[in-house]
C-alpha cells in the first residue's frame, strides 16, 4: 500500500466532491494499493489539520451545517508551504485577471515539491508556461482534467488514449450552461432571457452568468488545449470569443428548418483559436441537447474521436480529480 | 470552377501526359484522371475521363492547347456550384442593407446566395436570417463566408456559421 499524504485547498462543490469520493472509493482505492491521506483542508477562512488524516466525513458535516471547515485560523497558502504532504488539490475559485489565490497555491506547491492536481482553470489560462516551468523545477507531477470537460475526459484522452496520433483540431461544447440555455430555447421557441433565468433557478447558471455566457469560461477550455495539446503559449486574450446572448429563437427556428441547431462551439488547433455560436448538423456527434458537454478530436491516425458527458457538477468534477490522482500515484 | 472532361487518345506512348500537361501549364487542380486502357471508341481511341478544378479564365487556353495537341474532346461538362453551404445572420438586417451584403458574395464570382429566409419578430428588435450560399469549392465556400463575416461586422450582425468539420476543411 502507498500511502499518499495530501491536501484540499478550497472545499466548496468541487472539494467537497473530492472528500465523498474519497470516503466512497476507500476500498477500490485500497484494492489499487493506494491509500490518499487528507492531512489538511482549507476553505477561504478556516482549515483543518492532522498529520494522522482528519475525519472526511465530519468535515463535510461541519462545512455543511456551520459553513466552516475546522477550528484553524490557517490559510491554504500556509497549508502548502508548511506542513508535509506529497499532493495538493487546488480546487479555489477560478481567477483570470490575476490568477488568483489558485496561482499563488499552485506556485507554493511546486516550490516544495508538491504534485499538483487541479480543476482551477484561472492560473492555467493566465499563466501556463510559468506553471509548467516551475512544476519542472520543482520535480513536481501537475495534472488538470478537470478543469476542461468535468467528467469528460478530453486531455488524458488526448495525452494517453491516443497516444501517438497527432491531433490536428478540437471542436465541442465545453459549457454546459450555454448548451442547457441553447438547448431550452430551441424547445420552448422562448427568449434568451427567459431561458436564463429558467437556468439559474435550476441552478444551471450563476446568479452573475457573464462568465459562462459571454463564453469566456469556454475560451479558458480553449486556451488549456492550445497550450496542453497544441504546444501554443497563448492566454485567454489571444481567444476570439463571441456569447451567446444575441441568439434569437428565431434564428434557432431558421437553423432548424435546415437541419442545424446552434451551440457555442470551441474550437483549438495550432493555428488558431475561437468561440463563438456555430452550426451542428443535427444528426452530427456534437450535436448534443441539455447541459451535456462533448468533444471531438481530430486525430491523424484514428480520424475523429468523440466523447459527451457532463461538463460540470460536484462529484462528476471529482471524478476527473480522482482519475487524475490515480494515474500520477499507481504504478 | 471545376470540370469534368472526356477526350479521346491515340493508343501510342505519351499520350496521356500530354493530356494533362495543358491542365497543370495554366494551374489547374488535377482532381481524377479516369483510363479505359481496355476500351476503345468506334474510332478507335481510348476514352479518358478527367476531372480538374481551374479558374474560368483558363479554360479556354486548356481547351485550345488540348486541340492543338490533337487530342479530342468528347464532351465538356462544367459545374460551377458543388458546395452549398448555410448560415444564420442576427442582427439589424434589413436596416443594413440586405442587398448590399447579399451583392458582395454574388459578385465574387466563386459563390452566390441562393436562397434567404427572414424573420423579422418585432419593429427594433433584432432579425434573424438564414442565408443558402452556393460556392465553386469547399475552399471557396469557406472563403465567402469569411467574405460574409467581414461585412458582417461591419454592420454589426452576428455570423452563425456551420463548424468546422461541416465545412469539410479539417
Ligand atoms: N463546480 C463545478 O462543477 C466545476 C467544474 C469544473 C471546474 N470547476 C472549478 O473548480 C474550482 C472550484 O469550484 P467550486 O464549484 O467548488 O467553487 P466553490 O463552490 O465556489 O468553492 C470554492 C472554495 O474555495 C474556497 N476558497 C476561496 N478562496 C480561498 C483561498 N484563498 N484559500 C482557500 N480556499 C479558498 C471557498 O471557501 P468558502 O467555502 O469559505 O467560501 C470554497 O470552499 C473553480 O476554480 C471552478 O472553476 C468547477
Amino acid at each position: 500500500m502507498k500511502t499518499v499524504r495530501m491536501s484540499i485547498i478550497g472545499f466548496g462543490a468541487v472539494g467537497q466532491g473530492v472528500a465523498r469520493v474519497l470516503i466512497d472509493k476507500k476500498e477500490y482505492l485500497e484494492a489499487v494499493g493506494l491509500d490518499f491521506r487528507v492531512v489538511a483542508i482549507a476553505d477561504s477562512r478556516t482549515a483543518a489539520i492532522d498529520k494522522n488524516g482528519v475525519d472526511l466525513t465530519a468535515i463535510l458535516y461541519r462545512k455543511q451545517t456551520e459553513g466552516i471547515v475546522g477550528p484553524e485560523k490557517v490559510t491554504g497558502l500556509e497549508i502548502i508551504k508548511e506542513i508535509d504532504h506529497e499532493l495538493v488539490i487546488e480546487t479555489t475559485p477560478t481567477d483570470i485577471v490575476t490568477g488568483g489565490a489558485g496561482l499563488e497555491n499552485m506556485l507554493m506547491a511546486f516550490k516544495h515539491g508538491r504534485d499538483v492536481v487541479t480543476s482551477n482553470k484561472g492560473p492555467l489560462a493566465m499563466k501556463y508556461a510559468e506553471l509548467m516551468e516551475a512544476a519542472d523545477e520543482g520535480d513536481s507531477r501537475f495534472r488538470f482534467e478537470a478543469t476542461v470537460g468535468g467528467a469528460m475526459p478530453v486531455l488524458n484522452l488526448a495525452k494517453d488514449a491516443l497516444a501517438g496520433n497527432t491531433i490536428t483540431n478540437v471542436e465541442g461544447i465545453f459549457n454546459g450552461t450555454c448548451n442547457y440555455i441553447l438547448s431550452r430555447m430551441m424547445e420552448e421557441h422562448a427568449p434568451y432571457d427567459q431561458m436564463l433565468a429558467e437556468a439559474q433557478e435550476l441552478g444551471f447558471a450563476e446568479t452573475d452568468p457573464t462568465y459562462d455566457v459571454e463564453g469566456i469560461d469556454t475560451a479558458c477550455k480553449m486556451v488549456i488545449l492550445a497550450n496542453c495539446i497544441f504546444g501554443m503559449n497563448a492566454t485567454h486574450e489571444d481567444v476570439t470569443v463571441t456569447g451567446i446572448t444575441k441568439i434569437t429563437p428565431e434564428a434557432l427556428l431558421l437553423a432548424q428548418n435546415d437541419g442545424y441547431v446552434i451551440k457555442l462551439i470551441g474550437e483549438v488547433n495550432d493555428s488558431m483559436i475561437n468561440v463563438g455560436p456555430k452550426l451542428v448538423p443535427v444528426d452530427h456527434p456534437l450535436a448534443v441537447g441539455g447541459s451535456l458537454n462533448v468533444a471531438s478530436l481530430q486525430t491523424d491516425l484514428s480520424g475523429p474521436v468523440t466523447v459527451t458527458g457532463r461538463g460540470a457538477g460536484s462529484i462528476e468534477t471529482a471524478s476527473a480529480i480522482l482519475s487524475d490522482m490515480i494515474s500520477i500515484y499507481r504504478e | 470552377m471545376r470540370v469534368s472532361m472526356d477526350i479521346e487518345l491515340k493508343d501510342i506512348p505519351g499520350q496521356l501526359l500530354l493530356a494533362l500537361k495543358p491542365v497543370s501549364e495554366f494551374k489547374g487542380n488535377l482532381i481524377s484522371v479516369v483510363h479505359h486502357h481496355e476500351k476503345r471508341t468506334p474510332r478507335g481511341t481510348i476514352p479518358v475521363q478527367i476531372v480538374f478544378e481551374t479558374k474560368p479564365e483558363n479554360l479556354n487556353n486548356i481547351i485550345s492547347k488540348l486541340e492543338e495537341s490533337d487530342i479530342g474532346i468528347a464532351r465538356i461538362d462544367e459545374k460551377r456550384y458543388f458546395e452549398h453551404g448555410a448560415v444564420i445572420l442576427i442582427g439589424h438586417i434589413v436596416h443594413t442593407d440586405i442587398q448590399d451584403t447579399i451583392d458582395t458574395i454574388d459578385n465574387t464570382g466563386y459563390a452566390e446566395v441562393v436562397d434567404l429566409n427572414l424573420s423579422m419578430p418585432k419593429i427594433n428588435t433584432p432579425s434573424s436570417a438564414s442565408l443558402k450560399i452556393d460556392a465553386v469549392s469547399k475552399a471557396h465556400l469557406e472563403s465567402a463566408i469569411e467574405l460574409l463575416k467581414d461585412i458582417a461586422s461591419k454592420k454589426d450582425l452576428l455570423v452563425v456559421e456551420p463548424i468546422k468539420s461541416e465545412l469539410g476543411v479539417i
